[in-house]
């Protein structure tokens, strides 16, 4: 501790699970941007993904409640958030942001796409394995072409209705900080927007570096074309979301308003190794660089042509460092918001516990339960079809 | 700053505070579990439409000793831990090179250290802080459940049987006036003593407070202690520019003072 703090301050209100959280969300709004990506915008060389994208988004989307639930002081009374909300809250429209986007977007729109599918392994399995799909199928086993190509428009214009949705979920999660004037580091128009750019550049990252692994652990060549295209938009997302954090940091310089002071000294002091080292040169400039450099974002074929095993390294490394990136950048706006004193005198430490319910090992428990979570998802609803490992192929 | 004189008249009136609220502590403590006990209207005969509360603090007139904090963490069950206040007492020594420390080591309760360097002391002076009772308080506004809520006579308060502990409340407020209660799990704050002015009685920390800084009252009615202190005093409130409307009202307030 360092200046003066109101002393209701010693006690940091929202911890690592709260960081947690906008991690998780944007993941969600991420993968199902990109996975809209083919699906809308007709972007056919990410269409290995496609599947992988939205399983990707449902299983950090079932997840990301959860440290919010684990943090409330009675989580027993959570659900008076769909009972009782109160208009004027951003927190209360939580309830019904989240409930649209996991019933109405995500779970249709799998369905949707995976219908013919599961009609079809119903008809091929045997056992429990058999009445699983079947259940699954909801009833519909209608495999006309007439049904199946309602299927086909149905989930086009769920994915329409999705990219607003998934731009909702975590915009919003921008605003509930962007909104509150008390705190001059979270205050700011930009903050949702800031937020939903970064969604955009963790969830192309997740979903590159789960597209590499699951293609290696099976034994299947890596679509390059696949691949190139995600590295150009990452590197496209990442210039956009750099820029709008450029003009956040330029235009609070520029108005050095009353609390400019204590947040430089935040910056200085505090958020040197999660802001300045982590979140601009580890996540933002090197991965910058390095996709700038060797995918087709600039260049076709890219400036220096390296062999498509570099450039997948390069994609690979690219995509965790921007994962770090996007974490601290997290911790920065959530923490960070957290560490100087609203009397704007003096500045806090966090520290964070090991065990407990909002410790390390839960949040790392909490950081690992979407890919079990995904590992099943893909067991039941396997993403990879015949129509992909032919066009890897060819 | 007090001298030692002062001090000792400190410590004079912390001890009579002190034996008063010994005698009276379960007397005030019964009627506490009285008044939850009912509606939060209160009494019969109470008619919150009737009243329209806030609070005047003369900065002039407070010597920072504590005695408001005390009876309030008494009052209100206040957990006893030097991070849990309704109300604090913060020492403001601005210097004459143009630095300002700040300092409230356990709110104020166990009395203030002498100032380093005293051939540097520009002025000094104590500021009471606690909950402003906004008119428009961001912290109902952010509340998902609407558990922190705005009573008819103008009091901001939380139900307890109802707050789910997510603490945005706490975040939104711009004074740092409320916090987590470490047992109940629940945001809690001043509740200007809700269960005495249903009674007629005003805040714990206005009765105890031996110089008068705290003068409590009606915002709206003329004569009232609370009209005649807005009337003759040039008064501020605490970060303005935020729209808060606050009803902790500030005669002598420094710029300094955030």
């Amino acid at each position: 501790m360092q200046g003066y703090i109101y002393p209701n301050e010693f006690e940091l209100q929202w911890s690592l699970l709260i960081v947690l959280y906008p991690y998780l969300t944007g993941l969600v709004a991420g993968a199902f941007i990109l996975a809209s990506l083919e699906r809308v915008f007709n972007v056919r060389e990410v269409q290995p993904t496609y599947r992988l994208a939205l399983l990707t988004a449902l299983a950090f989307l079932i997840v990301a409640p959860l440290p919010l639930q684990a943090h409330l002081g009675h989580p027993g009374r959570s659900f008076e958030i769909f009972m009782t909300p109160n208009r004027t809250s951003a927190m209360a429209m939580f309830g019904f942001v989240y409930a649209w986007y996991l019933m109405v977007v995500l779970l249709l729109e799998i369905w949707f796409d995976y219908r013919k599918d599961i009609v079809q392994w119903a008809r091929q399995a045997t056992g429990w394995r058999r009445w699983m799909y079947y259940a699954l199928t909801l009833g519909a086993t209608d495999l006309s072409e007439r049904s199946v190509s309602f299927d086909e428009s149905a989930g086009r214009w769920l994915t329409i209705i999705g990219i607003p949705s998934a731009f909702l979920l975590h915009g919003y999660v921008g605003f509930i900080f962007g909104s509150i004037k008390a705190n001059p580091w979270w205050s700011s128009v930009l903050m949702p927007v800031v937020f939903l750019f970064s969604a955009i550049v963790s969830g192309i990252a997740l979903v590159l570096v789960l597209y590499m692994l699951t293609t290696m652990f099976r034994w299947q060549k890596i679509d390059m074309t696949c691949l190139d295209k995600l590295g150009q938009f990452l590197f496209y997302a990442l210039i956009v979301d750099a820029s709008l954090e450029s003009l956040d940091f330029i235009h609070r310089l520029y108005e050095a308003e009353e609390s400019i002071d204590i947040l430089s000294q935040l910056v200085q002091n505090r958020l040197f190794l999660s802001l300045i080292i982590l979140q601009l040169l580890l996540g933002t400039l090197i991965p910058l660089i390095m996709l700038g450099v060797t995918s087709p974002a600039l260049r076709k074929g890219g400036f220096a042509r390296v062999s498509p095993e570099l450039r997948q390294l390069i994609y690979l490394v690219s995509a965790v460092l921007i994962q770090i990136g996007i974490f601290s950048i997290r911790w920065n706006v959530v923490i960070g918001g957290q560490l100087f004193s609203k009397s704007l005198r003096g500045l806090t430490v966090y520290k964070v516990e090991l065990l407990g319910i909002e410790g390390l090992l839960t949040t790392l428990g909490l950081l690992v339960l979407p890919f079990i979570i995904l590992w099943v998802l893909v067991k039941v609803l396997p993403p990879w079809t015949e129509k992909a490992a032919t066009s890897q192929a060819a | 700053m007090p001298d030692q004189g002062g001090m000792d008249r400190r410590a004079f009136v912390g001890d009579l505070v002190a034996a008063c609220l010994a005698a009276g502590g379960p007397v005030l403590l019964g009627v506490v579990r009285v008044a939850e006990g009912q509606a939060a209207e209160g009494d019969p005969g109470y008619n919150a439409a009737d009243h329209y509360y806030g609070m005047g603090i003369d900065v002039a007139k407070c010597i920072g000793c504590a005695r408001c904090v005390a009876a309030c963490k008494v009052e209100n069950d206040v957990p006893p831990e030097p991070t849990y206040f309704n109300t604090w007492i913060e020492r403001y020594v601005l210097r004459t090179d143009g630095d300002v420390d700040v300092d409230s080591p356990n709110g104020g309760l166990d009395g203030f250290p002498a100032p380093r360097d005293e051939q540097t002391i520009l002025r000094s002076f104590f500021v009471p802080k606690l909950c402003n009772h906004c008119a428009n308080p961001p912290c109902v506004q952010v509340c998902p459940v609407g558990a922190t809520f705005i009573t008819r006579d103008g009091v901001v308060l939380v139900d307890e049987q109802y707050c789910i502990g997510c603490r945005y409340c706490i975040q939104a407020c711009p004074y740092g006036a409320r916090y987590m209660h470490p047992e109940k799990h629940v945001a809690a704050k001043c509740t200007f003593c809700y269960h005495r002015l249903v009674k007629g009685l005003v805040p714990a920390c206005v009765e105890v407070c031996p110089t008068g800084a705290r003068v409590f009252g009606e915002v709206e009615k003329q004569p009232t202690p609370l009209a005649r202190f807005l009337r003759f005093n040039d008064i501020q409130v605490l970060k303005p520019n935020l729209n808060t409307k606050p009803k902790a009202y500030y005669a002598n307030l420094d710029g300094e003072v955030r």
